[in-house]
């Protein structure tokens, strides 16, 4: 699966691509979690700019990713939103325990 | 007795459980709802109905084998766009739990909010099940009525 990431003074970003959902979660799930394992990033950026959409298969994926950063006693953002995700995450409350980043590119 | 609903246009697909279907099931509602000149967020919002509905049959109504999904999609007068997707799956043992926020019966890759979303996006959502016979999901969404095309 082609997920990109670049790390910089222990700050990852992931950049998510494509539709997320049940049939390609696991998967994108298990690189997250590996990434993140393998860089311990104090923040991890999950960048959405190229989501073409998500369901709530997504919400799991930034739960895992948010477990990870807890353990390391790190941030966890979410950046760039398109309209679609943005609202399937704000329907499960996710703004409440992830930090979303709304303005523009990084 | 219940009035007869006129439909302006109709259509039904019959799938495999296959994840691969989800991304399918999403494409055929947006290709039928094309018709009624959605916004770019209404469409959003259907796709993403459609999503959990469809991924619910994938996991929990048929966990351990492939079975039938069948969705149908009809356009009824002022601009409603009605949607059914059933399966002959295990069914709901409890109804009014499986609504509730964050309630699951998966693993840790489902969080429980499949059905707060469909309630939340449509404008119309019922769910039937029998328990060890299979499931039904109703919704309805009334779209904003556009100026015609240019
Ligand atoms: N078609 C179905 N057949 C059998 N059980 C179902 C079906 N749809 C939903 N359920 C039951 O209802 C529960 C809640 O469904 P809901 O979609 O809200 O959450 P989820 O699928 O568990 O998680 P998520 O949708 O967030 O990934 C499920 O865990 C499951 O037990
Ligand atoms: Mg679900």
């Amino acid at each position: 699966m082609n997920i990109t990431s670049f790390l910089q003074n222990r700050q990852l970003t992931v950049a998510l691509t494509g539709d997320i959902d049940h049939h390609r979660a696991k998967e994108i799930i298990r690189v997250v979690e590996d990434k993140i394992d393998q860089y311990l990033p104090l923040v991890c950026i999950l960048d959405f700019s190229e989501v073409t959409f998500m369901d709530s298969s997504g919400i799991a994926v930034v739960i895992c990713a948010l477990r990870k950063e807890r353990e390391l006693d790190g941030r966890l953002l979410l950046a760039n939103l398109p309209p679609q995700p943005l609202r399937v995450l704000k329907a499960a409350g996710i703004e409440k325990i992830a930090e979303i980043r709304e303005e523009s590119r990084l | 007795m219940r009035k007869k609903t006129n439909y302006i246009n109709q259509m039904t697909v019959e799938f495999p459980s296959n994840s691969a279907n989800e991304g399918f099931a999403r494409a055929v509602i947006a290709c039928f709802c094309a018709q009624m000149d959605p916004t770019l967020d209404e469409l959003g919002d259907i796709k993403t109905a459609v999503s959990e509905a469809v991924t619910n049959c994938i996991v929990h109504a048929y966990p351990n084998e492939i079975g039938s999904i069948v969705m149908k999609a009809g356009i009824i007068e002022g601009n409603v766009l009605e949607i059914v997707i059933r399966d002959k799956g295990c069914g709901i043992l409890d109804i009014q739990k499986a609504r509730e926020p964050m309630y699951t019966t998966g693993g840790p890759e489902r969080s429980g909010m499949g059905i707060t979303i469909m309630e939340s996006f449509m404008t119309e959502f019922r769910i039937r099940s029998i328990y060890g016979k299979g499931t039904t999901v109703y919704m309805k969404r009334k779209l904003t009525k556009r100026g015609s095309h240019t």
